[in-house]
């Protein structure tokens, strides 16, 4: 926490803590099938249970609203927070009962989460089935009308870039309904991990991430997603953002060169960025000297890096690295305002509650 | 103003183009559908040889997958850096906003994409049953 701040925290990780808490909201079908089958929903964690990352919270914590908002929110300095429900539907086969269990999340989330949250202090993400976008679309569409959730989820990772005109249905229905896109760390879509194939160790998928965010970014911009929904608000959550400047200076010039591929895509990336991405502070991923990281934040082309970060605790996940926020007292009053506060205030769709 | 011969009407068909020097300068003659265009083979940006670049068309866009081809070959593209200059203005075109010098007024121009800074030297050109002619 930020002593002494107003702050947003954009990625607080909530999640069943078994299976059993969705049954309630699961029908009379999808009951026996968990009952009297071996599926016992998503097999998949993108953070095992040992990785010194994965954080120590108790599963528990993460399924409980009350033990969760005094675990992470506790000090009374975060005004609110977005709950990352990272429930891996996408890695069930069967397409239905990928789009049940989702559904499940998303009431599970609405009643536990969202129906006793009086100040309206908490934001939730809408947990879809991203295999199959026009299911994802639907599930956008029952559940975009109930007060708090404020973003789609999407895993980082995907079977082809979500740029791909197969998608279309989620982000046009994320747009519509006025909700933020969050592509957020994790995903088992049933490839690799990297572009290369599967690596052999979780460290080394966890740093390779940063790599998937830019293949993202580069697709949505190159598909002309942007272009096609004008009001489209991405934020990239847990992927780090120091590769940022980087991958755009790359990615600028190589549409100078190769932009007649796709005319439709008139202006230099880094313009879509500023207008349509944002950053989750956590993990940093900078240099360990915070006048070197406030330096990136402040001062590198061709986009301003403090316009677009958003503090983020990623909790329960723990990534060792509060003593980089040093950074936050060695750059611009306005632009720890707009990364503790300012930029996600005015990027998530929040609404009172009472 | 002088007209100089520049090669004969046979060794410039439609569709090719020829490098000469005139005057110390090295110019494009282009044959763009029987209309003939030059160009100083000279990029305004650094220097590169603009003349060897591949021709194409003004290509526009209003959606992901949706194209229109217009004024077939009167784009020519720097071999060095892929900006497009128009071979009858020598007006470049590539993005604005990465460009500090803003010498120019920046207007839309008519298919959405914004003027650069650049301007290539252009040159009249004449022809007679025989000869083709730069004017310089």
């Amino acid at each position: 926490m930020i002593p002494g701040a107003t702050v947003i925290d954009v990625d607080v990780h909530n999640h069943p803590a078994s299976v059993e808490d969705l049954v309630p909201y699961l029908d009379d079908h999808w009951r026996e099938y968990l009952a009297k089958t071996a599926f016992a929903g998503p097999p998949d964690s993108a953070y095992p249970p040992a990785a010194p990352n994965t954080g120590a919270a108790p599963a528990e914590v993460l399924g409980d609203r009350t033990r969760l908002e005094e675990a992470a929110l506790g000090s009374g300095d975060a005004e609110r927070a977005v709950l990352s429900c990272t429930y891996a539907v996408e890695s069930i086969h069967n397409p239905y009962a990928a789009q049940a269990m989702a559904a499940a999340a998303n009431d599970w989330q609405a009643r536990e989460w969202l129906a006793g949250d009086g100040g309206g202090r908490l934001g939730a993400s809408i947990v879809v089935a991203s295999q199959d976008p026009d299911l994802a679309a639907e599930e956008i569409d029952r559940v975009a009308g109930t007060p708090g959730f404020v973003q789609v989820l999407l895993p980082l990772r995907s079977a082809v870039p979500y740029g791909n005109r197969r998608f279309r249905p989620i982000f046009a229905a994320a747009a519509r309904h006025g909700l933020v896109v969050a592509l957020h760390y994790g995903g088992s879509p049933g490839n690799p991990p990297t572009a290369s194939g599967w690596p052999s160790y979780y460290a080394e998928q966890y740093a390779g991430m940063a790599a998937i965010a830019q293949t993202q970014l580069t697709s949505l911009i190159a598909e002309g997603l942007f272009d096609l929904l004008p009001t489209l608000r991405v934020t990239v959550a847990e992927a780090g953002f120091c590769w940022v400047p980087q991958w755009l200076w790359r990615a600028d010039k190589d549409w100078q060169m190769l932009g007649r591929e796709i005319p439709w895509v008139r202006s230099p990336p880094h313009e879509y960025v500023r207008r349509h991405v944002r950053f989750s502070l956590r993990p940093i991923d900078g240099p360990t000297d915070p006048q070197a990281l406030a330096r990136v934040v402040e001062e590198t082309e061709p986009i301003h890096l403090g316009s677009l970060l958003m503090y983020a605790s990623d909790f329960p996940h723990a990534h060792g690295d509060d003593e980089d926020l040093r950074f936050l007292d060695l750059v611009s009053p306005a632009t720890r305002d707009r990364i503790l506060h300012d930029t996600a205030a005015a990027w998530y769709p929040f609404s009172e509650r009472s | 103003m002088a007209l100089h011969v520049v090669g004969t009407l046979d060794e410039l068909p439609p569709g090719t183009r020829k490098i000469v020097e005139v005057d110390g300068r090295s110019i494009g003659i282009f044959n763009v559908a029987g209309e003939f265009l030059a160009i100083r083979n000279r990029c305004p940006h650094q220097g590169a040889p603009l003349c060897l670049g591949e021709q194409f068309g003004v290509l526009e866009s209003d959606e992901p997958g949706r194209y229109t081809l217009r004024r077939p070959g009167e784009m020519v593209r720097c071999p060095w850096h892929g900006w497009e200059f128009d071979l009858r203005t020598g007006q470049s075109w590539f993005d604005p906003e990465r460009t500090r010098v803003r010498r120019y007024d920046v207007k839309v121009g008519e298919d959405g994409r914004q003027p650069g800074p650049y301007v290539a030297e252009t040159y009249p050109v004449a022809h007679d049953r025989t000869h083709v002619y730069v004017e310089l």
